[in-house]
Order: structure tokens, then C-alpha cells, then sequence
């Protein structure tokens, strides 16, 4: 059983801190330099009627926060009969406005783009986490050898590397070779087909070796530290002597115990990742959410930048709620109670 | 003192960074004089002069304006230093106070300010600093701001977990035997213990910060009117540096953000194995910008929070 007080603690923390994205995310694009509603809200490209609409459905001719009107007739439940109020339930229905640049609801946009940010993240940690741990691990068991000043010496320099520059620095060297911008070759085959498939994958190479590579570094430099820690223990010494192999003992006892650790650090890493992905897709022109917030700051589309950070931030939140479970089925200590 | 900085200068990682770190200085200082070219003046361009490749006159080449790379390079030193300074400064001043006040007063509003550093750490950075800059204009100054206000968590918790550990020796309880004020002991006492930590920690923050700066200037965030590396890469990349081959406009602003910013980590973490020899087996367990070990050995007896535990508190 899994502490119940222990979930409740984690899964509340987790409602406060989507909450205050929420009120975050209203308050600053309604702090927009100029009239902040006529910019949000006027969008040229639109038809009278449709302005009319958005404007009717999030509420712009009423008051900003609270509806105080309706609240001194002693209308409680008409408070929130405000522009945040629309905002909410909105939200809730799942509704996050309308582009500026494309005439398209915010919605679309994202649900076309999340799936291949999905993509580029999964792989890149995918590898990160793999090459991290298995480098770490070595580094840490042949501590103060060449190879661990090897690792720790590229280590610290791809530490120091800023995700954009490596990409870049890919980008030059694999000119030619490897596809170097977007996600398929346009005209090439039918969406679904092997062929199709087998492009997006040539095209993935590069982002995901330059999202990898940053993430690995910090992976491998944890994972050194922590089995150095669990190697100095008693109970290896105990394994030592009844005989087991390098192998197993590194298998069954040090990477057990590292993998907590690494778990935390993982979710950590989340946030860290999430801005490598907006570079990454941005130097490789991956047709992804980082992109698409690097597009949108060029065009100052405003409604679509609000719904991309609102999706990376929930992403994150609940991304780390589930390592926290995660961590909890994990580890025999918190699970007594 | 004296001997932290001499025991500082035995190690090789510390004078490499400091030299490292001394050559940007210069740029940044004495740019004007040290650049062949002013970046900034308003040159007559002939079409050979675009993405012209380096020679004797222009050492890296020029750029898609036809301005010289070399001197931009060294005037984009003093942007890239004045962010990372002045934002560490600021994330300096707000993480020392609030982990001074969790850790000492501790409570309920050290719980709350704790609870404020963990919100801060799940929610991504780089696109919160993307939407805010993106709302509030792109000068120098709301850059500054905004990487600072976002930069603290790690030096409030190392602060608090240090400030939890000393409020509890045998001196902090005989100064308050003979009525030292909690301010007083907090910045007698306390602080002056920590501080060591703190500027440790904070040359790790200049490094994150130029970071920072130069992936905002990057994605075409930074201050329109000052040259910096990461808008220089913003242009490049722009401007089909890529397609013309042109390796001198791409590769040396990146070098010189690679540059900076190993030389404050190698400072960074030659300091913290110097005046926290608790720490010194294991420097490295961080997470970006993490000073000392920030990793959760839990308790059997309780969960761990949601803030894995500094290691010092364990042991």
C-alpha cells in the first residue's frame, strides 16, 4: 500500500501549482503593453462577427477579476461573471482562443504540433537516460582512471554547451548527409506508409542526438556521483565476498540503489528539457510546440504563445506528479506505513 | 581567507577557469579600444564585403551586413557578463534572504517559501522567461529582471539547509543566552558561516544566467540594440549562414558562450570543494546550478518531501 497522506500531500501541491499557472497565465498577456484586450482580441484577419463572438464568449465587456456589480445586488454566484471567469471555463471546455497569424483556434494548432514534440522529447531522453547512466556507471566504477577523467571532462564540457550551439555545430557537420530542417520530406509518400516513417526517422537523427547530448551529461554526472556513493558501502563489500562478479554486483546492487536518485533527477531535469526542445526544434525546424513558440514570438501571436506555455507547463507538472507516484511504488520505504 | 585562496589557486580546474574567465574580462572592459572595428557604426558595404570569409584585416570574416565578426565577438563579451553578473546578483539577494528566513525562522512562512521554491523549480524556465519577455519588451534591463527573479531557487535551498544545520550548534545558542537579537544572530552569526557557500554558488549562477541570455537572444528575445553572442547566432542562423557555409559567422559567438561559461563552472566548483570540504567527494551530484548535492535519501521513518534533502542534512 502506498501511503495514502503521502499522495494526497503530492497531488495537492500539484493542483496549487496548476492553479497559480492558471491566475499566472491570465494575468501577464492581460498586462500587455497598450490595451491589452483590443490586442489580444482584434485580430484583423477576423470578421466582425467572429470578433463579435470571441468577444461575447471570453467576456471582454465585463470587468477583468471579480463582477462587483452583482456581487453588492448579493449575487454570489454572479462574481465570477467576469473575463476571468470566461477564462476558466473556457479552459475547462477546453477552449484557448483563436491564432493571430493563422485563422485557426489554438487548439488545433496544438493537438496537430504536440504529438511530434512527443516524439523528439521521448527519444532524445530515451538515449539521454540510457547513455547517462551507462557512462556514469562506468565512470564511477573505474573512478580516478583515464576513463573517468574522459567522461568527466566531456561531461563538463557538454554541461557547459548551450543546447542551440550544439545543434548548430551538428547542423554544419552533417550537411548533406542528414536531413537538416523539418520533420518529412515534403512529397515524399503518404502519411502512415513505411516510407513515410523511416523519413521521419532520418529526419529525427540530428534534434534528437543534440537534445540527447545535453540531457546525458547531467544524467551521466549524477549517476557517477551516486554509484560512487553506493560502491563505497558495506553491502558491497559483502557481495564482494560471497563471490559474486563485477557484473552482478554492479547490475543487482549499485544500479538498484542509484536508480532513486536518478529518478528525481530525472523530473527535475523535466523543465531543463522542455526549453532544450524549443531550441532544438527551433535550429532544426522540427514542426513541433517549440517551434511553434518560436514562431509565435517572431509574430507576437500572443493566443497561441498563452496555450504553448499553459501545455508545457501542465506537461511538466503532471510529468513530475507521476515520478513522484512513481518514486513512492519504488521505494519500500515510503510505501510502509 | 588568505588560505581558502591559496588553497583555491592549487587546483588546476580553479586557474585554467580563472584565466579562462580573466581573458573575457578584458574583452568586456577594454572592448572599444581592444575591437578593430566599431559593430555598432554605420559602414558603407560593398556586395564582396557579405559573408566574406576571414583575412588579414577581418581576423573571423564578416558577417551578412558585411561587419566584422571579431569585433562584435568582443563586444558582445560585455553584454554577456552584464546579464550574467547583474541577474546572479539579483537571484544573489532573494535566494540568501529567503533561505536565511526558512531556514531560521522555518514555520509556517518557511514552509510557504519553500513551497514557492518548489513551484518554481517544477515550472519550465526557459519558456516562463520566453512568454514574460515576450509580454513585457525585450530591453537589457526586463532581462535582467526576469532571469534573476527566476534564478534563486537553488541558492534559497542550499542556504536554508545550511542555515537549518548552524542554528542548532552550541554558539548560536550562547549568543542568544546573552540576548543577541535574531537579527543579529542571523547576520553575525549565521550568514558569515554561509557566505562562502553562497559566492560559490553564485559564480555557478553567472554561468546559468549568460545560459540563459544567450538561448533568449537565441530564439530572438535579447535587447535589439546590443550585439550578443546569442542574438549574433540568431542572425546567422536568419540569415542563411548554414546554406552559404559560412563556419566564421556560426561557430565562434557559440565558442565564446561555451568559453565563459566552463570557465565559471571550473571557478565555480573549484570554490565549493574549497570552502566546503564536506562536500568535496561529491561536487558533482548536482542538477544544473546545484552547488552541493541536492538528492533525497529518505528517512525510513518519514516520506520525503517533495525537495529532495541536501546531503549535508543526512549524514
Amino acid at each position: 500500500m502506498i501511503r495514502f497522506d503521502y499522495l494526497l500531500k503530492k497531488v495537492l501541491f500539484a493542483i496549487i501549482t496548476l492553479s497559480i499557472v492558471v491566475v499566472f497565465n491570465f494575468f501577464l498577456f492581460r498586462i500587455l503593453p497598450g490595451d491589452p484586450v483590443k490586442l489580444l482580441f482584434r485580430n484583423p484577419r477576423l470578421t466582425k462577427q467572429v470578433q463579435e463572438t470571441i468577444r461575447v464568449q471570453f467576456g471582454l465587456d465585463k470587468p477583468v477579476w471579480i463582477n462587483s456589480e452583482r456581487l453588492q445586488a448579493g449575487d454570489l454566484a454572479g462574481i465570477f461573471d467576469s473575463q476571468f471567469g470566461a477564462y476558466i471555463s473556457n479552459l475547462v471546455q477546453g477552449n484557448l482562443g483563436v491564432s493571430f497569424a493563422q485563422r485557426n483556434s489554438v487548439n488545433k494548432i496544438l493537438s496537430e504540433r504536440v504529438g511530434r514534440t512527443v516524439l523528439l522529447v521521448f527519444t532524445g531522453e530515451f538515449f539521454a537516460i540510457l547513455i547517462g547512466m551507462a557512462v556514469g556507471m562506468v565512470a564511477a566504477w573505474r573512478r580516478g582512471t583515464w576513463a573517468d577523467a574522459a567522461a568527466l571532462l566531456i561531461g563538463l564540457t557538454t554541461w557547459a554547451l548551450p543546447t542551440f550551439f550544439l545543434g548548430i555545430i551538428l547542423l554544419v557537420l552533417a550537411r548533406g548527409f542528414l536531413p537538416t530542417s523539418g520533420m518529412v520530406e515534403p512529397g515524399l509518400a503518404k502519411e502512415g506508409t513505411l516510407t513515410y516513417w523511416l523519413d521521419v526517422g532520418r529526419h529525427l537523427i540530428l534534434p534528437t542526438i543534440t537534445l540527447a547530448v545535453g540531457s546525458a551529461s547531467a544524467y551521466m554526472l549524477i549517476m557517477r556521483s551516486s554509484v560512487a556513493e553506493v560502491l563505497a558501502e558495506d553491502y558491497i563489500l559483502t557481495a564482494k565476498a560471497k563471490g559474486l562478479t563485477t557484473v552482478q554486483i554492479l547490475r543487482d546492487h549499485a544500479l538498484k540503489n542509484a536508480m532513486l536518485p536518478m529518478i528525481t533527477i530525472i523530473a527535475l531535469n523535466l523543465s531543463y528539457v522542455v526549453g532544450g526542445a524549443i531550441q532544438v526544434e527551433t535550429v532544426f525546424s522540427w514542426p513541433g510546440i517549440g517551434r511553434l513558440v518560436f514562431d509565435s514570438v517572431a509574430k507576437q501571436d500572443y493566443p497561441v504563445l498563452q496555450g504553448a506555455f499553459l501545455l508545457l507547463a501542465v506537461s511538466v507538472i503532471l510529468a513530475n506528479l507521476i515520478t513522484d507516484i512513481l518514486y513512492s511504488v519504488l521505494d519500500p520505504r515510503i510505501k510502509a506505513s | 581567507m588568505i588560505t581558502a585562496l591559496k588553497e583555491f589557486l592549487t587546483r588546476p580546474a580553479a586557474i585554467i577557469g580563472t584565466f579562462m574567465l580573466g581573458i573575457v574580462l578584458v574583452a568586456a572592459i577594454f572592448g572599444p579600444s581592444l575591437a578593430p572595428f566599431d559593430p555598432y557604426a554605420r559602414i558603407r558595404v560593398d556586395p564582396s564585403d557579405l559573408f566574406a570569409p576571414p583575412d588579414n584585416v577581418h581576423l573571423l570574416g564578416r558577417d551578412d551586413a558585411g561587419k566584422d565578426i571579431w569585433s562584435q565577438l568582443i563586444y558582445g563579451a560585455r553584454v554577456s557578463l552584464v546579464v550574467g553578473f547583474a541577474a546572479s546578483l539579483v537571484s544573489m539577494g532573494i535566494g540568501t534572504t529567503v533561505g536565511l528566513v526558512a531556514g531560521y525562522y522555518g514555520g509556517r512562512v518557511g514552509n510557504l517559501l519553500m513551497r514557492l521554491v518548489d513551484f518554481l523549480m517544477v515550472v519550465p524556465d526557459l519558456p516562463l522567461m520566453l512568454v514574460i519577455i515576450a509580454v513585457w519588451g525585450r530591453g537589457l534591463f526586463n532581462i535582467i529582471l526576469v532571469i534573476g527573479l527566476l534564478g534563486w531557487t537553488y541558492t534559497a535551498r542550499l542556504v536554508r539547509s545550511q542555515t537549518l544545520s548552524i542554528k542548532e550548534r552550541q554558539y548560536i545558542l550562547r549568543a542568544r543566552s546573552i540576548g543577541a537579537s535574531n537579527q543579529r544572530i542571523i547576520l553575525r552569526h549565521i550568514l558569515p558561516q554561509v557566505l562562502p557557500l553562497i559566492v560559490a554558488q553564485s559564480v555557478l549562477d553567472i554561468s546559468a544566467s549568460i545560459l540563459a541570455e544567450s538561448s533568449l537572444s537565441f530564439l530572438g528575445l535579447g535587447d535589439p540594440n546590443l550585439i550578443s553572442w546569442g542574438s549574433m547566432l540568431n542572425f546567422a542562423m536568419d540569415r542563411g549562414a548554414v546554406s552559404r557555409q559560412a563556419w566564421w559567422f556560426l561557430l565562434p559567438p557559440g565558442f565564446a558562450i561555451l568559453w565563459v561559461t566552463l570557465s565559471l563552472i571550473l571557478i565555480g566548483n573549484s570554490l565549493e570543494e574549497t570552502v566546503n570540504p564536506r562536500t568535496r567527494s561529491h561536487h558533482l551530484f548536482d542538477a544544473r546550478r546545484m552547488v552541493s548535492l541536492i538528492l533525497p535519501v529518505p528517512q525510513p521513518a518519514q516520506p520525503p518531501s517533495s525537495a529532495p534533502q541536501p546531503i549535508q542534512d543526512i549524514k
